[in-house]
């Protein structure tokens, strides 16, 4: 139960949404969007998060679709984990996403809630940053389709009245070759300490990753290095720890030098798993 | 005070509630319905204890509002009546001080119907979901399989 009372709205359009939101912010109520929820209710009964006008997305129907569209999959940000496993449309995304939470609050999670959320983990992130998926959002100025890496950059870089709806990946990155990984401190609940994802495309290795420094992220700079095939496979990945983009975490889920050894074994079974880099 | 005079459809039954914006399905079906099946743990969407059905599918009634459950189908524990799960349960001694049972129970019933055809790691996925202090989980597992078994159709 939350601490503080609130102008509830569930808008049924895209426009009626923003038209919310931007009567809230006039009315200096902090108006926040959110979809499945579960983020506000946690954090919210700390105090970590606070408005007095949310607005709920989950009304609107273009953020539940599911359908392929000239070469694009589209999948709506108003649509569950457990909707996206259950569709499985893009195994990718179904592997990482079958590892956030547990199952049954994966069925109230969203892949937008989840992408825009405080909890810098934003694993369902990690392969839409492997796909160069497109963003498509709504706000004051209508809608925008951004690619991802133009306005990810450690966290979605929406402008204010702005919210996620849809997700668009081309389908040639479907069917890739893809392995994610979750570490975590121990046993298989609970937050994790590292998370990878990785796919093939071009004869090129991807990785995006998760728990390692403070925001998801996929570097070029340790793609390249992870890519040199002229080095042996043990200097790749020496090469690729040595450009991490960030700081690296150090907190009660493990140290950064305990990061940092997960991360490289992870980068040794991502390799192997994918056939990526071996001699002949 | 931010109230909401919302209808809720629980256990097939349809409820007028007056509830505040912030207040969880939890806390109204306890304390506005007087259905207190559904247990208080963690309130933070980790144990379980609170797990009831929403159109079919286990949710954590911690974290959902209520005001978000207009329009759903609700099943509480109190809505089963002694399904083939809840008997399954009592047999195999599948709990002991029984806090975390109506969790369970909403969390294995919604797999038997969901997923009748779950393996062994569908049904672990699914259980991890819910904690149980005293560690029965042997024993609800086993309750849980042993309805899957019984319903699967013989040759």
């Amino acid at each position: 139960m939350l601490p503080f009372g609130f102008d509830y709205y569930r808008p049924k359009s895209l426009e009626e949404a923003v038209t919310r939101f931007q009567q809230a912010d006039q009315s200096l109520k902090e108006p926040m969007y959110f979809s499945g929820a579960t983020e506000f209710l946690t954090l919210g009964r700390i105090n970590q998060v606070y408005t007095e006008a949310a607005i709920d997305l989950k009304g609107l129907s273009e953020g539940k679709i599911i359908q392929f569209d000239q070469g694009y999959l589209v999948l709506g940000a108003n649509l569950t984990l457990t909707e996206i496993e259950e569709a499985n449309v893009f195994p990718l995304l179904t592997s990482t996403s079958k590892e956030i939470a547990d199952h049954t609050a994966r069925g109230k999670i969203t892949l937008g809630g989840n992408i825009c959320g405080q909890i810098f983990y934003r694993e369902a992130v990690l392969p839409l940053l492997l796909a160069d998926s497109q963003m498509v959002m709504v706000g004051p100025e209508g809608i925008k389709v951004k690619p991802i890496h133009e306005i990810f950059h450690e966290r979605l870089l929406l402008q204010r009245g702005e919210y996620l709806i849809q997700v668009a990946t081309e389908s040639r990155y479907l069917d890739a070759p893809f392995i994610s990984i979750k570490r975590r401190q121990q046993w298989e609940t609970g937050y994790p300490l590292i998370t990878i994802a990785a796919l093939i495309m071009e004869n090129k290795l991807r990785v995006a990753i998760s728990g390692l420094c403070p925001f998801p992220f996929r570097s070029k700079e340790m793609e390249g290095a992870l890519n040199n095939l002229e080095v042996s496979p043990q200097e790749r990945i020496q090469n690729a720890l040595a450009s991490i983009p960030g700081p690296i975490l150090h907190d009660v889920e493990g140290s950064s030098d305990y990061r940092l050894f997960v991360l490289e074994n992870l980068l040794v079974d991502v390799c192997e798993a994918l056939k990526f880099g071996e001699r002949e | 005070m931010k109230l909401h005079t919302i209808h809720l459809n629980v256990n097939d039954e349809e409820q007028k509630v007056t509830v505040r914006s912030g207040d969880t399905l939890l806390y109204t079906i306890r304390e506005q319905l007087g259905l207190t099946g559904a247990k208080p743990g963690c309130l933070n969407g980790d144990c379980g204890a609170c797990t009831i059905q929403v159109d079919g599918w286990p949710m954590k009634s911690c974290l959902m509002m209520a005001v978000e459950a207009e329009g759903k189908q609700i099943t509480t524990i109190e809505g089963l009546n002694n399904t083939p799960i809840q008997e399954a349960f009592v047999h195999h001694f599948a709990f002991q001080c029984g806090y975390c049972t109506p969790g369970f129970i909403m969390n294995g019933h919604s797999l038997i119907e969901k997923k009748p055809d779950a393996d062994d790691s569908t049904i672990k996925e699914w259980l991890e979901s819910n904690i149980c202090r005293c560690t029965s989980y042997i024993e609800i597992e086993k309750a849980i399989k042993f309805i899957l078994d019984k319903n699967k159709p013989t040759s």
